[in-house]
């Protein structure tokens, strides 16, 4: 019950990717859709498009053709040069309806949690939410989409096996890009669509975070705070750790709680899903809300006097004690060995 | 302002157990509560209303039993509240649930803004509510954690984006979606409890609703779970050992090969 459900779901073929732009510049977790595109495409014998869509994105073709989309469908308009939810599921629906994919992922950001489930709604197909790993079936040719629930205590396999196309999200830094040969050159379709004309909700201000904090989500490096800092004056330690290492700042509900940090900081199940290389825990417990938010990290350092606490059965490096007397050690260690 | 809050039944994370044996959720005895996110999406509701008039209706698609989180949300201070309910609607993923409960707020009517959490703590997906404005082809704005302003007919918010706030200005009727961060949801006051007590919530079915039972529930669900698994966590863990200074000269030989 959609504006497309056709009766005969093999009409549909292809892997599509929504290519996620913000002022010209590429969404980092593009390049990793298209890794993963690339794959699904190959297993099913399908080629893998892009869909562009913004204000003078002619550029971008170039690099979605050396990460891997063998076709770029772009719709350039100025009404388009912003992101917005009416305008863009508009647009990419009315493609989508005619160029039928049987498989369309887009990023679990700030942009496409909001896109897709729009979409999926408006063309009555069945959306699977931030998967960490994509399958296909090759009989039957159904993607299975696993992804965590219940704040990561379940893993679910989901199919969508009688609608098209199959549609997921998927969190940015999951999958991995292909090199990217700029040899490649990508067909280019620009379809006439017809945009909405009046739009009903617009960005009109957009407050840039200041400093060097960067998107924790797509944080290499990530040092959370928990209770165990004892009073708001020591995360000056953690900034400090922070600093040195180009690290951003997190912390558990307890202080985020109490007022010392930003709520945007928060880590866990209420608060966001990281996945950094390294994840520092100092003086965190890690209750299973917090860990909901971290276990997907290579390698996690926890810091803490309790030696049963529980966050040392999810860490790969403990370190029993007194986080004020063990950061400052390691700052001067790492300023000392000239870094890493 | 009319507003619609939609609410969810999920079990209590406190007690809900996982077993790694039947990879399953175990429900029984799972006390359940309402879905942490919609509290706040309560008292935001709450708080718009005693500013400016109107009325505060509770909405939840669940079992019978949901009618007594319902009281709850009565307790708190909201209007009324209404339960929709059938074995027909059970099963549903969030397209599913996106239709019925449009559905629901179509019969009920005269609203100007619905609230919901930005996402459960069971099915965790946050598509429900854009997925819902669609379906009444109103506009959206998710992970709203401020409402900077409303008046006739429109409603300005700040919302968290992946770099910063966004500021969205919106025309009414909408639907938005709150983090925790926009407020601190009030305790039932004993008022409030005596009021719930009384309150009847109506159930309205499939048929109540005029919706179309093949998009409702299991039938009117694209998605299938087909598998589910508890995560295997364990990890090779290694506790260094010494005085702060080892402790920091070993980390930082570890890191170096991690990086
Ligand atoms: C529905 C729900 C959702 C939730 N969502 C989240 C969420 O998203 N994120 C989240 O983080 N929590 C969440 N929580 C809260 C969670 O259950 C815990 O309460 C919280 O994570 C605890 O924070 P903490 O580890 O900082 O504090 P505590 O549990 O108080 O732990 C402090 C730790 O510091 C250690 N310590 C004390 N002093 C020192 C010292 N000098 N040096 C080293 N270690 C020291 C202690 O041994 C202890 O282990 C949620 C709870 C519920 C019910
Ligand atoms: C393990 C597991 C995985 C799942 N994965 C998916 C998936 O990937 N895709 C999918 O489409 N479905 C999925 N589902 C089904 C989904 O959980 C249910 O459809 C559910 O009814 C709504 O989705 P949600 O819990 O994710 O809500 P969310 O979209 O996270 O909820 C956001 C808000 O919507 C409102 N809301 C949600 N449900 C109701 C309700 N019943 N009544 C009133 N208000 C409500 C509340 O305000 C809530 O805060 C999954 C279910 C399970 C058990």
């Amino acid at each position: 019950a959609g504006v497309l459900q056709a009766n005969d779901i093999t009409a549909f073929k292809g892997v599509w990717v929504f290519a996620e732009q913000k002022s010209g510049v590429l969404g980092s977790a593009v390049i990793e859709l298209l890794g993963e595109g690339g794959r699904l495409a190959e297993a099913l014998g399908v080629e893998l498009s892009a869909v562009l869509v913004g204000h003078n994105v002619g550029p971008m073709v170039e690099a979605l053709s050396a990460y891997g989309a063998d076709r770029v469908y772009i719709v350039d308009n100025p009404r388009l040069e912003n992101y917005n939810d009416e305008l863009y599921s508009a647009v990419v629906c009315d493609i989508i309806s005619r160029y039928m994919p049987e498989i369309f992922l887009i990023a679990s950001t700030s942009i496409g949690c909001s896109l897709a489930p729009r979409m999926a709604s408006r063309l009555g197909t069945g959306l699977t939410a931030d998967c960490v790993s994509l399958d296909i079936d090759i009989e039957s040719r159904r993607l299975i989409q696993t992804r965590p629930a219940f704040g990561g205590n379940l893993m679910a396999s989901i199919i969508c096996p009688y609608h098209r196309p199959q549609m997921c999200t998927i969190k940015p830094r999951v999958m991995k890009a292909v090199s990217p040969d700029y040899l490649r050159r990508a067909e280019v379709i620009a379809p006439r669509v017809v945009i909405p004309g009046a739009v009903n909700a617009s960005v009109i201000d957009i407050i840039k975070d200041a400093g060097q904090r960067v998107n924790l989500s797509e944080a290499d490096i990530i040092v959370s705070a928990g209770r165990g800092m004892e009073e708001p004056r020591n995360l000056e330690m953690i900034y400090e750790l922070a600093g040195v290492l180009g690290a951003s700042v997190g912390g558990s509900r307890a202080i985020v709680d109490a007022g010392w940090l930003d709520y945007r900081c928060q880590i866990g199940q209420t608060g966001k899903t990281v996945r950094p290389k390294v994840y520092f825990a100092c003086g965190i417990s890690g209750a299973i809300q917090h860990l909901a938010g971290i276990t997907a990290s290579k390698l996690i350092v926890a810091i803490n006097s309790d030696p049963d606490a529980p966050i040392f059965k999810v860490s790969h490096l403990g370190i029993v004690g007194d986080v004020k007397k063990i950061i400052p050690a390691f700052i001067n260690e790492f300023n000392k060995g000239g870094g890493l | 302002m009319n507003i619609i809050v939609c609410v969810k039944q999920v079990p209590n994370p406190e007690n809900a157990n996982f077993n790694e044996k039947s990879n399953t959720v175990m429900r029984e005895g799972v006390k359940a509560i309402i879905n942490p996110l919609d509290l706040n999406a309560i008292e935001e509701a709450l708080r718009l209303r005693d500013k400016t008039g109107g009325r505060v209706t509770a909405l939840s698609m669940g079992i019978p039993e949901a009618s007594q989180l319902l009281k709850e949300a009565v307790g708190m201070g909201v209007d009324e509240a209404v339960l929709l309910s059938d074995p027909l609607f059970a099963g549903a993923d969030t397209l599913a649930t996106s239709y019925t409960l449009s559905k629901g707020v179509q019969k009920k009517g005269n609203y100007h803004l619905i609230i919901c959490g930005k996402q459960s703590i069971d099915g965790d997906t946050a598509q429900v509510g854009p997925s819902l404005a669609e379906k009444l082809g109103i506009p959206h704005i998710t992970c709203v954690d401020k409402i900077e302003e409303t008046g006739e007919g429109f409603i300005k918010c700040r919302r968290i984006a992946d770099e910063g706030y966004e500021i969205v200005q919106m025309k009414l009727p909408g639907l938005i979606t709150v983090v925790k961060g926009i407020n601190e949801p009030r305790l039932p006051t004993l008022k409030g409890i005596m009021r719930s007590k009384k309150a009847e919530i109506p159930i309205w079915n499939c048929e109540d609703i005029g919706a179309d039972a093949g998009q409702c529930g299991f039938s009117g669900s694209p998605t299938k779970v087909f598998k589910s698994f508890v995560p295997d966590r364990r990890v090779d863990s290694r506790i260094i050992a010494g005085s702060p200074e080892e402790q920091a000269a070993i980390l930082l030989e570890e890191l170096k090969k991690a990086l």
